[in-house]
């Protein structure tokens, strides 16, 4: 056993961040939040030169999957820097149901142009009333035209305006909650009947709620057997959740040294507030749960991928509770202990704050995981 | 012991909510109760209302104009007003600056400030903080050096919440730099249409504008705008973070977010069935309703003890940082409840009329804002941490 990265690994960590030191630094982050998208196509087509953009698309299609420590240590440096793009949501999640659904003709379609960055997939799966159940979804596929019709109302569905390509959960057959009868489609941005209703999220991130009006789909559009795609749709689950957690870890690194950085330059009562020895054993404990938080996203990476299906939800909801409680506690006395400086907007811990409060909200909150954890251990 | 109200106290209750009932305008209400923006108009207004009622000065004594409800009335009223949705009283006039040109202005300052606030007519912000000095208040540095029949005023003071709307400031400056430095503060209250004072926001970390830096460049502020004495200013200040911090435990607000928590709770859906209905989520609501339920005893306690004349003591520390725990775990518990629709953010959904295409259910487009937004309360008015150094020392004495 051993925790240490090789050689071509620790140079891909250091070359995205200091391209991230170099391209994302708070101001120029500012920039990209406030421009009319929201993120960066420049940014994103770099990310794809650099290659960071095909780590989970496989090698026929121009990719390296599985690239697990490489996966892990670009979302490290990527949840450092916040950034913003659709990297979880394409680069992981979309590539992934795209590779686990995709026929080789609809994967060669699909996936060489996402591992450049030419193309966007987005999952567009939760909706209203679902919360955080993977199974249960609403809206309906039925055989029409020459191909499928779909109706439904997809909610939050996260980087879905940069997206050119919508993956759509829908249901074929079964039951509201039943993992059999989901079914995926590849729908194109812009197919008719499709509406997106789009917002920033709290973290600066933008998404929005997709309706779905008697949307006429071909045949080819669905990815997978018809009704069969939940196995596929929860191991994509379980590897995103990995790698948000990876990416959790390099936000609450960041929260954590800003923390000391700043306790250690503000001076009240004429010493530095880092010398207050009630700061000093709350900063203690942000870096117990940071350092929680990174052993669990270490085990959730090396069992995303695993063929034994239980063990791989039950580590990856348990990493997921303890960074979430992490990203909870780290994120509020972050702000705590930056006093008046840490509520307002311009230093980067609000932003922080915001982007861990989100990561507890994504993929399924606190509570869902523990009770993953509990039925996946009975 | 008995922990009933009297059926005075409950006569009296039955009064306040029939006012409110009749008083109290639904938009208004309505604002307040689903946590949207409330527009300083509105602040304004109540105020008014209260005014004609008679009851704008609810913590004041009858001399100036107030209602002289002790202690216990007073918690009831603010109760009730809370269930209710009023918008929240302006405390900047009514429960720092008014209280203070009370006990130590002088008759003009009585004549000339006090009937304003309580018509409403003037907006009062509090100018304490300064970039160097929040929690070491004491180290405070904005300079008045006399001249004449004037004080000359520069210096820079932050975290000024709504001055961007305000008449008056009431400041803590430095008057004396040669001994301790709580020796060489004076309270001095300035006209904010002064040549010289300038305000600029600062934006909050939900993107809203509530607090400000407020400069003063060679500033002129007249003699008789001292309260008191010159450098007894601290001793002022004190008094007045007493009375600041004796109504800080906002029992009323939160009993009302409670059940606005628990009416959410009970429409959203957990594996198909009602979220209160969840043991998880269950167990956490009732924690809290619990630690609010064992708060409110506190309070009462402490109110009790206020009413037979003991000054608010160092217990405010303690309500101060229970209450706003328990602010902070409601607005927590609020963002578990709604789920992914905790995400988007659109900050003009947070105003009243808002007509833009609806995302998720109604109640839940202030709630990941608020969220963020109090944070503030373990921060400001002495953060939680100072709070507690006051408890082990003036308490525990250690
Ligand atoms: C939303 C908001 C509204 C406000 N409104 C007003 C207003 O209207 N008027 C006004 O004058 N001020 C206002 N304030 C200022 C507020 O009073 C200060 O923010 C507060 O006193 C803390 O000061 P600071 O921000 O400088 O933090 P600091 O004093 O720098 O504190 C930073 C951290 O160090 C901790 N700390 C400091 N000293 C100690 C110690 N001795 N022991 C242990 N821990 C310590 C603090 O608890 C905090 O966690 C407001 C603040 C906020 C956030």
């Amino acid at each position: 056993m051993h925790f240490q990265l090789n050689e071509e690994q620790r140079a891909l960590g250091d070359m995205v961040q200091r391209f991230l030191s170099k391209e994302y630094a708070f101001e120029a982050r500012r920039k990209i939040l406030r421009s009319p998208d929201g993120w960066s196509r420049e940014i994103w087509a770099k990310l794809g030169e650099m290659g960071l953009l095909a780590l989970q698309v496989p090698e026929e299609h121009g990719g390296m999957a599985p690239a697990t420590v490489e996966t892990l240590v670009t979302l490290g440096a990527m949840g450092r820097a916040l950034v913003v793009e659709p990297y979880l949501s394409s680069a992981i999640l979309g590539t992934a149901i795209v590779r686990g659904l995709g026929s080789p003709a609809q994967r060669e379609a699909i996936l060489p142009a996402m591992a450049t960055g030419e193309r966007i997939a987005v999952p567009a799966h939760g909706e209203a009333g679902a919360r955080f159940d993977l199974s249960r979804v609403a809206t309906t596929a039925r055989k029409g035209g020459a191909g499928f019709v779909l109706d439904g109302h997809k909610a939050v569905v996260l980087h879905a305006p940069a997206a050119d390509l919508l993956l759509v959960t829908a249901r074929t057959s079964g039951a509201p909650d039943a993992e059999a009868g989901l079914s995926v489609f590849a729908v194109p941005a812009g197919t008719p009947g499709v509406t997106l209703v789009p917002y920033p999220t709290i973290d600066g991130m933008r998404g929005a709620d997709v309706l779905l009006a008697g949307v006429q789909v071909p045949a080819d559009a669905l990815l997978g057997p018809e009704g069969g795609a939940f196995p596929a749709l929860s191991a994509a689950q379980d590897l995103g959740v990995a790698a948000l957690c990876a990416e959790a870890v390099g936000v609450l690194q960041a929260t954590l040294d800003a923390t000391t950085e700043y306790t250690r330059t503000r001076k009240q009562f004429g010493v530095p507030i880092a010398r207050f020895q009630a700061l000093q054993h709350r900063m203690a404990d942000m870096l117990m749960n940071v350092e929680q938080a990174r052993s669990m996203s270490y085990l959730a990476a090396m069992h995303a991928a695993s063929e034994d299906v239980r063990e791989r939800r039950r580590t990856v909801s348990a990493a997921k509770v303890t960074v979430g409680q992490a990203c909870r506690y780290v994120g509020q006395q972050a702000v705590q202990l930056h006093g008046g400086m840490g509520v307002t907007d311009e230093l980067s811990v609000s932003h922080c704050f915001k982007r861990l409060m989100a990561i507890e909200l994504t993929l399924g909150d606190t509570e869902h995981h523990l009770e993953r954890f509990i039925r996946e251990s009975k | 012991m008995d922990l009933s109200f009297t059926p005075e106290e409950q006569c009296f209750r039955d009064e306040v909510r029939a006012f409110l009932d009749q008083s109290l305008p639904p938009a208004m209400r309505h604002k307040v109760l689903e946590g949207l923006h409330v527009p300083p108009e509105d602040t304004l207004e109540w105020q008014r209302i209260l005014f004609r009622k008679g009851w704008g000065g609810p913590n004041w004594p009858t001399e100036f104009g107030g209602t002289g409800w002790d202690p216990v009335r007073q918690f009831i009223f603010e109760e009730e007003c809370a269930a209710a949705g009023t918008p929240r009283l302006l405390p900047f006039g009514l429960k720092m600056v008014g209280p203070v040109i009370q006990r130590f202005g002088n008759a003009a300052q009585h004549a000339r400030f006090l009937p304003r606030i309580l018509s409403g007519e003037d907006w009062w912000c509090q100018g304490y903080s300064e970039p160097e000095s929040g929690s070491d208040l004491a180290s405070l540095r904005t300079l008045a050096v006399r001249e004449g029949d004037h004080y000359l005023v520069n210096g820079q003071k932050t975290w000024i919440t709504l001055a961007q709307h305000a008449d008056w400031i009431f400041c803590l400056v430095r008057t004396d730099r040669t001994g301790k430095a709580q020796a060489g503060i004076s309270f001095l209250l300035i006209d904010m249409k002064t040549p010289g004072v300038t305000v600029r926001p600062i934006v909050m970390l939900d993107g809203g504008h509530e607090v400000n830096e407020v400069w003063f460049e060679d500033v002129k502020v007249p003699v008789e705008n001292l309260v008191g004495e010159e450098n007894k200013g601290w001793t002022y200040a004190k008094f007045l973070l007493g009375h600041e911090r004796a109504n800080i435990a906002g029992i009323g607000g939160s009993k009302r977010e409670l059940a606005r928590l628990k009416r959410i709770a009970s429409e959203e859906r957990k594996h198909g069935r009602p979220l209160s209905e969840d043991p998880l989520f269950a167990a956490r609501l009732a924690q809290v309703e619990i630690d609010l339920l064992a708060l409110e005893i506190t309070n009462l306690r402490v109110l009790s003890a206020e009413a037979e004349k003991r000054a608010p003591g160092p217990e405010a520390s303690l309500l101060k940082i229970k209450g706003t725990e328990i602010q902070q775990a409601l607005t927590e518990l609020m963002v578990q409840a709604i789920g992914p629709y905790a995400l988007p953010f659109r900050i003009e959904a947070l105003s009243d009329g808002f007509a833009g295409p609806a995302v998720g259910p109604e109640y839940a487009a202030p709630l990941a804002a608020t969220y963020c937004n109090m944070r503030k309360a373990s921060i400001y008015g002495g953060s939680n941490e100072i709070q507690k150094n006051i408890i082990t020392q003036m308490i525990l004495g250690l």
